[in-house]
This record gives C-alpha cells, sequence and structure tokens, in this order.
C-alpha cells in the first residue's frame, strides 16, 4: 500500500433530519470513495424499537428511503460506497428495505450488508451492564431498549466482504468513518495512533455542516456567506492519519480554522481522553492550520488503548410532559407574563395535578439563560410557558389546557396560546464489558 | 467593560446531563488573557443559575482554546429537560456575554 495513499470521506447527513441536497451535491461531483450518513441521535433507537414493535418491517430511520433514491443511482455508477447507521432498532429491515429499492430503481447486484449485535437488552434484563463506577446497573422500569456502541470493526468487516452500502444500528459516530479508513489504509486494530487520527476525522466529519459553516455564523463577527446552500464535508486522511478537511469548491459555507477548531473540541471533555470503542484518542497537542482557502490541515493527534468496557444506551419510559405557551407584548408584557405564570401554577395546584417538576419560563426573558444572566432586559414581546412532569398522560394534558384557559380567564391581552403532551422516552447510560457483545453481518443483494 | 464575544467564539456540546462549552480565542495573542481570566470559578459563578455540578476546565494552548466541562447543566439530561432549549445549545452565547474588565490582564 502506498504511503501516500488519501481516502476521501464525504459526509451525507449529520442527523436524521438532515438537508438532502448536500449529499446528491457530494455524490455528483466531489471525488469521494465514501459517503457516510450519520442519522442515530441519543434516544432515537428508543423511539424506533417502539416503532419495530408495532411493525417487525420499520424501526429504521425514516428518512432512509428519500435519502437512498436521492443519492444510490449516482452512488452506483460512481463506485462510491454507503455507510450508514440508518438501521436504528432494524438493521436487517433497512438493509432489506434498500435492496429492495436497489431492484425497484434498476440496480441490480448492490451488495447491501446490516451490521448485527448493538441490541443488548438481553444483557441489560440479565443484570449484565455496570454504570460509571463499576457498580451494577439497576434497569430502570418502563425500560424499552439498550444498544451498545459498536466500533468501526463489523463495518471493516462488511466492507472486506464487498459490501456497497453497510447499514449499522447504534455505532459511534466517529467508528462510521474510521472503518473505511481502516480498510482502504489496512490499518490494524491496535494501531493507536492512526486509529485515534481516524477516529477524530470522523468526529470532525460526523455532524455534516457543522464544520463546513453551519451552526457558526454570528453576523459581524464570524459571517458565513450562502447558510440556505451550505455544503457538506470532504476528509482527506492519509497512510499516516494526516487529515485534510476540505468541500466542494463551489458548494457554500467555508472551512477554516474557526470551524474546525469549534468542531474539535464539539462534545468533549477530557481532551486528553476522548472514548471511542476503538481508541482513546487525545487531542491536547493536535493542531489546525489553514493550508489554502478551504482546506484545513488538522495534526498532533495522538492515542492509547481502547477502553476495556462499551457504553451502552438504555431507553426508558419515564412519564409524561405537558406544556403550554401563550404570548404577551407591548407596555408591560412582561408583567403580565409573570401573573399568567402564577395563575397557571395555582389553577394546577387547584385542580390537584400531580406532578413532579414545574418549570416557568418567560420567554424572551430567561427560559434559555435564567434571570441572572438576563437582568436589566426588558423586551416588548415574550411568551410564558408552563411545563410539567407528570406520571398520568392526563395531568400532563391538564397543564396546556390551564395555559389556553388563560385566553379568557388570565391577564389581558394573552394571545397564540399552544399546548402538547407527549411521553417521555429517556435515555441513561451504563457499560458492558467488550467481550459480552457479539457482532455478525448479513448479507443481501439486489 | 467589554464581553467575551470581542475576544473569542464558543460552541456548546451536551452529553447526558453534561455540557461542554468552548471557548476559542479569535487572535492566538489574547488565549493568554483567556486563560488567566476566565477561569473554572468564575464561568461557575457566570452560570450559578442553571449549573448545579461543578465545573472543570481544560487548556488547549495549541489551538487558542479553553474547554468547561459543567456537570449538571442540563436539567437532568437532555432526554428528560423540561426546559425550551433542552440542548442547552445556547449556552455558549451565555459564556460569550461573561464580562471582562478592561484592565485584565
Amino acid at each position: 500500500m502506498s504511503a501516500s495513499r488519501v481516502v476521501r470521506l464525504g459526509t451525507g447527513a449529520g442527523y436524521s433530519g438532515d438537508r438532502i441536497e448536500p449529499a446528491v451535491e457530494l455524490a455528483e461531483r466531489a471525488e469521494i470513495d465514501y459517503l457516510i450518513f450519520e442519522c442515530l441521535a441519543e434516544r432515537t433507537i428508543a423511539l424506533a424499537q417502539l416503532e419495530r414493535q408495532r411493525d417487525p418491517a420499520r424501526g429504521f430511520d425514516p428518512f432512509l428511503e428519500a435519502r437512498m433514491r436521492a443519492v444510490l443511482p449516482t452512488c452506483r455508477r460512481r463506485g462510491i460506497r454507503i455507510i450508514t447507521n440508518s438501521g436504528a432498532a432494524n438493521p436487517m429491515a433497512a438493509a432489506t428495505f434498500v435492496r429492495d429499492l436497489g431492484v425497484t430503481l434498476g440496480l441490480p447486484g448492490l451488495r447491501v450488508a446490516a451490521v448485527l449485535g448493538d441490541d443488548v437488552l438481553h444483557l441489560a434484563r440479565d443484570g449484565a451492564l455496570v454504570d460509571e463506577d463499576g457498580a451494577p446497573f439497576e434497569p430502570p422500569s418502563g425500560m424499552l431498549s439498550a444498544n451498545v456502541y459498536l466500533g468501526a470493526e463489523p463495518i471493516v468487516q462488511a466492507l472486506a466482504g464487498g459490501a456497497d452500502i453497510v447499514i449499522t444500528g447504534r455505532v459511534a459516530d466517529s467508528s462510521l468513518f474510521l472503518a473505511p479508513l481502516m480498510h482502504e489504509l489496512g490499518w490494524r486494530c491496535d494501531d493507536w495512533t492512526r486509529l485515534a487520527r481516524g477516529a477524530m476525522a470522523g468526529h470532525l466529519l460526523e455532524c455534516a455542516g457543522q464544520v463546513t459553516g453551519g451552526y457558526f455564523a454570528d453576523p459581524g463577527y464570524k459571517d458565513v456567506a450562502g447558510l440556505a446552500r451550505l455544503g457538506f464535508p470532504i476528509g482527506e486522511v492519509m497512510d499516516d492519519g494526516s487529515i485534510v478537511i476540505t468541500k466542494l469548491a463551489d458548494a457554500a459555507g467555508c472551512v477554516t480554522t474557526r470551524t474546525c477548531t469549534e468542531q474539535l473540541l464539539y462534545e468533549v471533555h477530557d481532551p486528553a481522553a476522548y472514548a471511542t470503542p476503538d481508541v482513546m484518542a487525545d487531542i491536547t497537542r493536535a493542531t489546525v492550520a489553514q493550508e489554502e482557502e478551504n482546506r484545513v490541515r488538522v495534526a498532533g493527534v495522538e492515542g492509547r488503548e481502547r477502553p476495556r468496557a462499551l457504553k451502552v444506551s438504555v431507553g426508558y419510559r419515564d412519564g409524561f410532559v405537558g406544556e403550554g405557551q401563550i404570548s404577551y407584548a407591548g407596555p408591560g408584557a412582561v408583567a403580565r407574563a409573570r401573573l399568567a405564570l402564577d395563575v397557571v401554577a395555582e389553577r394546577l395546584r387547584i385542580a390537584g395535578v400531580a406532578c413532579s417538576e414545574l418549570r416557568l419560563d418567560v420567554v424572551g426573558l430567561n427560559a434559555l439563560h435564567g434571570d441572572a444572566l438576563s437582568a436589566g432586559h426588558e423586551p416588548s414581546e415574550v411568551r410564558a410557558r408552563v411545563a410539567a412532569r407528570c406520571a398520568a398522560a392526563r395531568d400532563a394534558q391538564r397543564v396546556g389546557e390551564e395555559v389556553e384557559s388563560l385566553y379568557t380567564n388570565g391577564p389581558a391581552g394573552g394571545g397564540g396560546a399552544t399546548k402538547s403532551m407527549r411521553e417521555v422516552i429517556a435515555v441513561a447510560s451504563a457499560f458492558v464489558p467488550r467481550e459480552s457483545v457479539r457482532t455478525s453481518v448479513e448479507w443481501m443483494e439486489s | 467593560m467589554r464581553i467575551l464575544r470581542e475576544l473569542a467564539h464558543s460552541r456548546t456540546g451536551d452529553k447526558g446531563d453534561t455540557s461542554n462549552i468552548s471557548l476559542i480565542a479569535y487572535e492566538a495573542a489574547d488565549y493568554p488573557l483567556l486563560a488567566r481570566y476566565v477561569t473554572a470559578e468564575r464561568v461557575r459563578a457566570h452560570f450559578a443559575d442553571i449549573v448545579r455540578g461543578e465545573v472543570t476546565r481544560y487548556e488547549l494552548p495549541r489551538l487558542g482554546a479553553l474547554n468547561f466541562v459543567m456537570r449538571g447543566a442540563l436539567g437532568g439530561g437532555v432526554t428528560r429537560s423540561l426546559a425550551l432549549d433542552a440542548h442547552g445549545k445556547s449556552l455558549s452565547s451565555a459564556l460569550l456575554s461573561m464580562e471582562i474588565p478592561e484592565d485584565a490582564r
């Protein structure tokens, strides 16, 4: 394998609901070897598990069809392989769906691989999980799902088997990107320095537009042109693990040391110990440098042995949240909003609504940063917001109803009331010994 | 009095009930000032209304950046929180509103 070999990874999505056009743009015009779609948020799998219980053929990402219809023919024609965690709670069903879609689209011989083994609900029920301190993890009542963050290895296995498309459930986001690097560049799974560099390349790329100028603009300080046509990133990684982040020259957005530094530190706690299933990365000596316009080199990432335990997300039913909002404006708006909140709180007491937590916000004044940080501001429009956590759905429903009744019973001039009620699917974290997890790859072909 | 926004930019990330906020100097020359003035204690006090747990600061001089990890910052966790901004995405802007004296060194 040549030392100057470069593998080019494009990001097709940074979350389930992400824009689709930037992925199409990369599939059609970028010199990339892989197009990678990261589509699983923390609690997505628990919600997908509920869907799978209702329909065994579902439980995967609802946007998978739209994404695959948009890029599959082009990727096939250009030889771009696809990796995605859109399988959510049902990678087999997702792979079957994509295989069938391949048939529909007239793409014979498409090899689709499903990575299985992240579902560890049986281990959670058997009490085989531990908490952060290594003590036995007590499964929450109403437990719906338990999924371990798999690493890159089963994806590497799928790529080595010739997969055109690899579909996983829960896999560490960075592993989706590290896997093709290990496969193409022949990196060993104990080559900690290279693995750490590949993992951090994945970390930079996994949120798509967040490294190309999305989630960045602050007019007058950090200006970004063309956010409505933001391009998604391309990562160029060499055999020694050197990383360049770039984008299509004519796509909007920007790749600068500033966008890359923000994303490098995104969701990082101790920069000397960024844990992934594949490697422990250390970015304390990392550097970012602008090589040319929209090309940033990230160097100096180091790595050490991967953690012994793998992280598990446990989804569980956690009661209901009821919410209501109503707006006030003009002179005295804040005073009327505060009065509205007092009235609703008293109404909930009078009605005997049982809530374990009640939150009263004046949106426009203190809902995001609290009272102390907003002291001295007097907005001309505000929105009173009440949210409560209740064990019973009926009690949660009542919260929004009490806000709505302010129309005719509350302070003057309230408008635009809204109400909502939802069941809470919460997520707790646990750990499982690596050797307890069994992965496999299932194959199908169009 | 100026605010941190004049010297640095920032992004917030979330994991469970923990929020991390980066603070990145626009100009490398301003990093030492940030490192001296924006201590974990000052950040803890700034977020007294919001953060219930401890605040840890990590230094990344080669990136001209500090990283603040704030425990108990997200109302019990993103998936449970009753907050309008359950992820605490807007906390980066709150950090940039911190005042820094003109004569701070």
